[in-house]
């Protein structure tokens, strides 16, 4: 049966193929302008750590006097030198790293290549497995390592080709401002989005280009980046920098249950009184835990421009789909006769209805899969635009099955109504007036 | 001419459905499309504000050392001075940012010593002669002296102290002191008092957008260095700025090998970086305008045509009773006016609702008035123009159609 009404669907859009055009041209407009601005979103609002971001918090404490603007306001979201190092001595975190981000100019060992800049992250030896980043070859280093400076770095896999062009870089040494490290590890790709870590190296930055201790780093006074807040007498004097006024650190912890979360807040608020009584913290204000993904949604990361144009697309959609059905409907209804005559031998009402909805889901299917390539080709024109999180937007799996079934929902729905309607037209008068 | 509506709207009820569903899908065009092209209006109107410089001669440069060096100012005042030499340069000075650059300092000010809340954090620039050097005008007093400049690193390890005076711009003069001028009068940066010595007509800020203090900044004295991560600005002789900073980008290269230069860009191409994704929404916007007109309008070609099929016979019966073919033509137009003002006067209620939403979603201002108008008479255009072609069908229709079955 189903055959039959395909064929007799197929033998009715052939008869208007102007019409047929326009609904299923319509369909893919709409389709694909929504498929475009859902898959950006999509991208952009990810969880960038799907298998932990439960577990991930940023402990966030206040040291500042009342001279900066925003004392009254946020917490803080970086850390001193002092508070970093205390709070990561303490341990008190199933894991935990401090750390820094910087751009470092790096110098092929061998070679003519001329120096390039690279970003760089500063950290201490928790940061790995803290986060999960997956390593090709080699391993991160030790916290004796971070006690003695070691100069050791491990590299994105992408830095690892273009500096060794593909050879084991693992054992080589590569400077990195001037200094010259000893590779340990190679990182697998590894890019979470957004840079949820330091929001101020770019909200959808890539992952860092070389790792090495933070120690290390700061005995060579390697270039700092990314964002620093001073308050009272704070010097930005690169060797004075440890014992500034100034947040200039990121600081995370792994906490994985609701008593581990509850236990470290204690800590951490007992950790600002004892620092108040002494004198250092000149308020008295309760210390926060923030998780990942509140954190991502507290600051914004999403740009307001992104929902502006879902929203933009899905009454682009309505539109596109208003206009389909009022076709339909006028299509199906002006088959009066044809439908009069199939109702009085003896069709029912249901597959007069089966019949209409076959040649509305044909139109859903063929606008589905053009908007399919229409989205892919609006992608390939999102992706040429200068924004960072623009070079992401790429469909993957989820969104291409979110794809169809949007469409021929879409397009089922808005046949519902059409076909109904032309379901319900009674047989003999649809005869006796023509 | 006269038209009777009473049997159109007759006729018009005969197809409720479908005549309801080209209303709703009017109203939905011309809801969004007011409100896009109001948001479009609002991004280009951001797009042009002034940056208070002389755009077109300015050229930046960032240079980033290998290692780390000593005798930073020694270093600085080399460079600056090979980079004056050069032909098309006509002045050049270090800054630790520029108007919509990529890079922003701020620092929250008093307006006394014991002011409890510090006033909302300021753009704050720093280095030599940078508001001459990129051709900002002052609307009262003066610029620093020479003698009124200090090194930002001795000022930082407190090897000097802070001289005392500051440029305000024109918009935060306004607002820290209403009805009066601010000359002479002090801010508080840190605890220390400055002096207000001039104050700009304008140098609007870098770093996020936010409209409200865009041209809110201030300027002190201080030389800067490119350790801080400030860049070199460069004045280029009259239509010269590309060619400048080709030249600028090799001397600093050559002066120093052990460093990399990591940005170079005309002040044209700051701007358009900083704005860039404020473009790309306007053209999206208007890109799906257009489209979402072109369906619409296609979308009436398409019923008109299938109620012109449909009412043949009518037709012909029509004009066998002695309606003319004019008459038959205004049928369809005046129908086709009707449905479009329903769906306008929809439209206007929606676009009013989806504005009021964005007012509190996206802190967009009201919409103006004068769009419901415009819009309405656009989308009566678009369908008077739209339904043009199935009238004119239907107005050729044959009397003899009457006789046909």
């Amino acid at each position: 049966m189903f055959a039959y009404y395909l064929e007799l669907a197929v033998r009715s859009l052939k008869r208007s193929r102007a019409l047929t055009a326009l609904m299923i041209a319509a369909v893919a407009l709409g389709i694909g302008t929504s498929m475009v601005t859902l898959t950006v979103l999509h991208v952009v609002s990810g969880d960038p750590l799907p298998e932990r971001s439960g577990s991930i918090y940023l402990p966030r404490i206040d040291p500042r006097d009342d001279s900066t603007a925003s004392a009254s306001t946020a917490m803080p979201v970086q850390v001193t030198w002092l508070d970093g190092n205390n709070l990561l001595r303490a341990g008190r975190a199933r894991q935990q790293a401090l750390m820094l981000g910087g751009q470092v100019a790096i110098e092929p060992d061998a070679g003519n290549i001329e120096p390039f800049i690279a970003t760089a992250r500063y950290t201490s030896m928790g940061f790995f497995d803290l986060f999960d980043v997956p390593f090709l070859r080699g391993a991160g280093w030790s916290a004796a390592d971070d006690e003695a400076r070691a100069r050791v770095a491990v590299i994105s896999s992408a830095l690892e080709e273009r500096l060794f062009h593909g050879d084991n870089a693992v054992g080589r040494t590569v400077r990195v401002g001037g200094v010259p490290l000893r590779v340990i590890g190679v990182l697998a790709p590894w890019r979470p989005v957004p840079h949820f870590y330091d929001l101020y190296m770019g909200h959808f930055a890539g992952g860092e280009d070389v790792y090495l201790p933070l120690s290390t780093a700061r005995a060579a006074l390697l270039p700092r980046g990314g964002g620093i807040e001073c308050w009272g007498k704070g010097s930005t004097t690169e060797n004075l920098m440890e014992t500034a006024e100034c947040t200039w650190l990121q600081f995370w912890v792994r906490l994985d249950s609701a008593s581990d979360v509850a236990a470290y807040g204690r800590f951490l608020d007992g950790y600002v009184h004892e620092q108040f009584s002494a004198g250092r913290f000149r308020r008295n204000r309760p210390a926060e835990l923030t998780g990942l993904m509140a954190y991502l949604d507290e600051r914004h990361v999403v740009p307001g421009d992104l929902h502006l144009q879902v929203w933009l697309a899905f009454g682009f959609l309505l539109v596109c789909l208003a206009n389909t059905v009022g076709l339909m409907l006028a299509k199906f209804m002006r088959r009066g006769m044809e439908i009069g005559v199939r109702r009085a031998l003896g069709a029912s009402r249901g597959s007069v209805f089966a019949q209409m909805l076959t040649e509305a889901g044909i139109i859903g299917l063929a606008g589905g899969l053009l908007g399919l390539v229409l989205a892919l080709a609006g992608l390939a024109l999102v992706r040429t635009r200068p924004d960072h999180y623009a070079q992401l937007a790429r469909l993957d799996l989820s969104m291409l099955a979110t794809t169809f079934v949007l469409s021929i929902t879409a397009t089922l729905l808005a046949g519902l109504f059409p076909a109904w309607r032309a379901s319900r037209l009674p047989p003999g008068l649809q005869l006796k007036s023509q | 001419m006269r038209m009777d509506i009473a049997p159109i709207l007759a006729s018009l009820g005969r197809h409720k459905a479908t005549a309801a569903l080209l209303v709703i899908q009017i109203a939905l065009t011309c809801a969004i499309v007011c409100n896009a092209l109001f948001v479009v209006a609002d991004r280009l109107d951001w797009m042009r504000t002034p940056s208070g410089i002389d755009e077109d001669r300015i050229a930046m440069l960032t240079v980033t050392d290998i290692e780390h060096h000593d005798g930073v100012q020694a270093r600085n005042l080399a460079d600056l001075a090979a980079l004056r030499e050069l032909p098309d340069v006509e002045a050049a000075t270090t800054t630790n940012s520029v108007p919509f650059g990529p890079l922003s300092w701020q620092t929250s000010v008093r307006m006394s010593a014991d002011q409890k809340e510090p006033v909302a954090s300021i753009a704050q620039y720093m280095g030599e002669g940078v508001p001459e050097l990129l051709g900002a005008t002052l609307a009262e007093g003066r610029f620093f002296r020479e003698d009124e400049y200090r090194w930002a690193d001795d000022l930082d390890a407190r090897r000097t102290e802070m001289i005392p005076v500051l440029l305000v711009t024109e918009a935060l003069a306004r607002r820290l002191f209403p009805g009066r001028s601010a000359l002479g009068q002090s801010l508080y940066l840190g605890g220390q008092a400055c002096r207000i010595v001039g104050v700009l007509k304008g140098l609007a800020r870098a770093g996020d957008p936010d409209r409200h203090n865009v041209q809110e900044a201030i300027v002190s004295p201080i030389r800067m260095l490119p350790i801080y991560g400030a860049s070199y600005a460069i004045r280029a002789r009259p239509g010269r700025a590309a060619a400048a900073l080709r030249e600028a980008s090799e001397t600093l290269r050559n002066l120093q090998p052990r460093r990399v230069i990591t940005d170079k860009k005309t002040y044209a191409e700051v701007r358009a970086a900083y704005f860039s994704s404020d473009r790309a929404l306007a053209g999206l916007l208007i890109g799906v305008c257009v489209t979402m007109l072109a369906v619409t309008a296609l979308g009436i070609v398409g019923l008109a045509s299938f109620w012109v099929g449909q009412r043949r016979r009518q037709i012909g019966v029509r004009r066998a009773l002695g309606a003319t073919r004019r008459d038959v033509l205004h049928y369809f137009q005046v129908e086709n006016f009707l449905l479009a003002g329903m769906g306008i006067a929809l439209g206007m209620v929606l676009a009013y609702g989806i504005n009021l939403l964005l007012m509190y979603q996206y802190e967009l201002p009201r919409l103006p008035s004068y769009y419901l108008p415009v819009g309405a008479l656009s989308l009566w255009l678009l369908g008077q123009v739209a339904v043009l072609a199935p009238a004119l069908r239907a107005a050729a229709v044959p009397p003899v159609e009457a006789t046909r079955g």
